[in-house]
């Protein structure tokens, strides 16, 4: 964990909302891991303004790519961003991904969730599958990067305007029948809304796969010490606790999680 | 020149300099040790202490408004055990004095934190929370009745021989008769100002933003409210006065000790900047340089008025 002030490299826009930003933080970068997310102050906001926490969406040598979705007065002020811009980075933060699957990994993104699957499939020594979920096709993003890593994409989009029509836990449903059809084992990691997250956590206690689902919740110090990001959770034995999703997360085990 | 001395005394708590952190900002300072030298801090004050573990509130318990957030955290924490388990070896390793804010929902539990945290070594004050808004039971009861407070910083006085601080309410009509009811039932310092009460309402789904529906207001948006109240306490005041409220620069803090504190504590800005109380600390000790002032005492309570 590391504060620096990181350099705008690039900033581009995806589809209509939705941006890629990169940024030079060196070591920081290099340290990252898959899941990991950084805490960024957003420059020309004032002085009181909280960070904001971006999942790390790539890293290529010292350059960390954050992919990110307009929501609010930060991301908006962060889409102006110009390269040469200087930006504070606290980072890398959160557990990330555990890299060894045990089986065929599914990766279910939903919108800008795509963004940490990115990093993992970049990083995962075994190739699987990519099955990505948004209401429009333009909330499908960044699937190109993955067929280019030989993964295999499938899309759902709630309209229909792209891939199949539904819900991506549509597609996750025919992925793990097809799966079990051929006698492979599936390893399940997800990004997105809380429930969609919550979906594909009952299928992968369904399908006796694990399931590592990453949180996005609203934090304030990103480090565990000011316990604003809490979610109830659950030790094997049964007995329950309040984790700090920035510090023992942001990826936890699908039976880890009271909902 | 030679460097100004920043060493304070606050009410037997020996400060290396004037800036500690505030309360439930700065967790249990481990959290914080890899983006900051701690061990160059006054002290460390750590987040809310009661008996037992306790749970703290449902979430949303956070919310950004212009100047500063409102936060109803609830004072989760580990319990007074919990806490000298799990966190008293890496502070004592600092060697930076500990100051534990405490609180409980009787006299009694206050008391009995106390007496647990009295033998501990590396503990050097206790700041006794009786001004948390945000759990309906403790705190908050104790801090807006000056009867009640006094009561309770004389048992809490009866439980221990540590340095004691009670943190008092801003949220009240005439903050000296706080200050001499606290100093007479034996404070030995007082901290002031805690968050103010607060509420931030989301209209589209006419909902309160806070799970807890109301939460405490900090960040620059108070600081001259804070300043005001430590201006108003410090004329009051025999003991030395802990100061804090919205720092997010040097100055700041020093407009602090110029109205009389000892003292400051950095809060809400360490989640923004966590090198502001180093900054601060650096700032001071420029301010010092730049007026031919020896030592930092020289600038508590040197407001010129009139």
């Amino acid at each position: 964990m590391m504060d620096v002030s990181g350099s705008v490299i690039r900033q581009t826009p995806l589809a209509a909302g939705y941006w890629s930003l990169e940024l030079e933080a060196g070591l920081l970068a290099k340290q990252a891991r898959p899941g990991q997310f950084v805490h960024v102050r957003v420059p020309r906001l004032e002085q009181s303004a909280l960070r904001r926490p971006f999942s790390i969406s790539g890293v290529r040598g010292g350059v960390l790519e954050i992919l990110y979705k307009t929501v609010g007065r930060g991301t908006g002020e962060m889409s102006h961003l110009l390269p040469g811009d200087a930006v504070q980075v606290i980072g890398p933060l959160g557990n990330g991904f555990p890299l060894e699957p045990r089986g065929v990994p599914v990766l279910v993104a939903g919108g800008y969730g795509v963004a940490p699957l990115s990093f993992l499939a970049s990083r995962l020594g075994r190739k699987g599958v990519l099955l990505a979920g948004g209401r429009s096709a333009g909330d499908v993003l960044s699937t190109e990067g993955f067929e280019r890593l030989g993964w295999q994409v499938q899309m759902a989009t709630q309209d229909g305007s792209r891939g199949e029509k539904g819900l991506v836990t549509v597609l996750l449903d025919k992925e793990l029948l097809r799966l079990k059809a051929s006698g492979e084992q599936a390893e399940l990691y997800a990004c997105g809304p809380d429930g969609m997250l919550r979906a594909v956590g009952e299928r992968a206690v369904a399908a006796g796969c694990r399931g590592w689902l990453s949180l996005d919740k609203h934090m304030v110090c990103g480090v565990g010490a000011c316990l604003a990001c809490v979610q109830k959770l659950r030790r094997e034995d049964g007995t329950e606790w309040i984790g700090r999703v920035c510090h023992d997360g942001p990826v936890f085990e699908a039976r880890e999680i009271v909902w | 020149m030679q460097e100004a001395d920043l060493r304070v005394e606050l009410g037997g708590i020996r400060m290396n300099n004037p800036v500690t952190v505030a309360s439930g900002t700065f967790g249990y300072g481990k959290e914080y040790a890899e983006l900051i030298d701690v061990t160059r801090l006054g002290a460390i004050t750590v987040k809310g202490i009661r008996l037992q573990p306790w749970p703290g509130n449902p979430v949303p318990r956070h919310v950004e408004v212009p100047g500063g957030m409102v936060n109803a955290i609830g004072l989760q924490g580990p319990g007074v055990d919990g806490f000298v388990r799990e966190y008293m070896p890496f502070l004592r390793g600092t060697g930076v004095p500990v100051i534990v804010n405490i609180w409980g929902t009787t006299e009694e539990e206050y008391a009995e934190v106390a007496r647990r945290l009295s033998d501990v070594e590396g503990v050097a004050g206790l700041e006794l929370n009786i001004s948390c808004p945000n759990v309906k039971e403790g705190g908050h009861a104790f801090g807006t009745d000056p009867r009640t407070a006094a009561s309770l910083v004389a048992a809490v006085r009866r439980a221990t021989r540590l340095p004691l601080m009670p943190k008092l309410a801003p949220n009240v009509p005439d903050i000296k008769v706080f200050v001499r009811a606290a100093q007479e039932a034996g404070a030995d310092a007082l901290a002031l100002i805690n968050t103010l009460p607060a509420m931030v309402i989301d209209i589209e789904t006419r909902r309160p933003v806070l799970a807890n529906k109301v939460g405490g207001l900090s960040g620059p948006a108070i600081h001259p409210v804070a300043v005001k109240l430590v201006w108003e306490a410090a004329q009051a005041a025999t003991v030395p006065i802990l100061a804090m409220g919205g720092i997010m620069e040097p100055g700041q803090a020093i407009e602090f000790l110029i109205a009389g504190a000892t003292a400051v504590a950095v809060g809400t800005a360490n989640f923004i900047d966590p090198t502001t109380p180093l900054r601060v600390i650096g700032g001071i000790a420029d301010y010092l340089r730049r007026h031919g002032m020896r030592s930092v005492k020289e600038l508590t309570g040197s407001l010129i008025s009139g």
